[in-house]
């Protein structure tokens, strides 16, 4: 997996090339944890190029939207393929987390 | 029943190992035309939380313990045996259900989840280890 960080005004992109699971999600937690302490609040993940998740690469998913709304802040999605989605919909994670087609439409949402 | 393809494959204890194998299994069924959301979702995802089980709960990451992959590619299924060297664990004390609001929000339980609603079976024995076997039909092919 890849990470590349990018920043669109006071939003920082996140984009994960490759797959994100048990032996690589502490390096995404912790670049995204850094950001929030560094005062972003306001992430943006891009799936457009990657692979698969697994559970692990959820939970960190789940435990970065806690940490950001204790902060006042929020991480959102976007560019699910067909398949991530379904990931997201089995695991109810779709509920818990705002998903937006493109990023332009996840930009517009913050 | 024909068998098109086997793997039979040993790692280390060591979760850097899962991306590899995992990819190895894939191209191995993609060769037999396996489903590509199969391909894509059911196989790499379910077979990264056995991998990961195995080698984080049963083998706890001893680097002098190996785990086991086994492939069998038929007509009509993919089956997958993920074997540590552990002392085992019940796979069914893990069943809550991390889609009720209760658990939505905790960061771990849904590796079992996943594997269940992922594959069509998901067996635990004790053969000379402890073994998870994951079972695949394949849509479309007949006996």
């Amino acid at each position: 997996m890849s990470l590349h960080l990018s920043r669109e005004k006071d939003i920082v992109i996140v984009e994960i090339e490759g797959q994100l699971i048990v032996s690589n999600r502490q390096e995404l937690k912790q670049r995204v944890l850094d950001e929030a302490e560094g005062g972003a609040r306001k992430i943006l993940v891009d799936f457009a190029r990657t692979g698969y998740i697994d559970s692990a690469g959820l939970g960190v998913l789940v435990s970065l939207a806690k940490r950001l709304r204790e902060l006042g802040g929020d991480i959102r999605l976007a560019n699910l393929n067909d398949d991530l989605q379904t990931l997201f919909e089995l695991t109810k994670l779709d509920t818990l987390f705002q998903i937006a087609d493109s990023r332009e439409r996840a930009l517009e949402t913050f | 029943m024909a068998r098109h393809g086997t793997l039979d494959l040993r790692i280390p204890s060591d979760v850097q190992q899962i991306e590899p194998v995992v990819a190895a299994v894939v191209r191995r069924c993609a060769e037999l035309s396996l489903d590509a959301r199969q391909l894509a979702l059911n196989l790499p995802v379910a077979l990264t939380e056995a991998l990961s089980n195995a080698i984080l709960r049963g083998n706890g990451e001893d680097g002098a313990k190996e785990v086991r992959v086994r492939v069998w590619i038929t007509d009509l299924e993919v089956i997958v045996e993920v074997e540590d060297q552990g002392s085992g664990f019940d796979l069914e004390a893990c069943t809550e259900d991390p889609t009720t609001p209760e658990n939505l929000e905790r960061e771990d339980g849904r590796g079992l989840f996943l594997m269940r609603a992922l594959m069509d079976r998901v067996e635990r024995f004790t053969g000379s280890g402890n073994v998870v076997r994951l079972t695949l039909r394949r849509p479309g092919h007949a006996a």
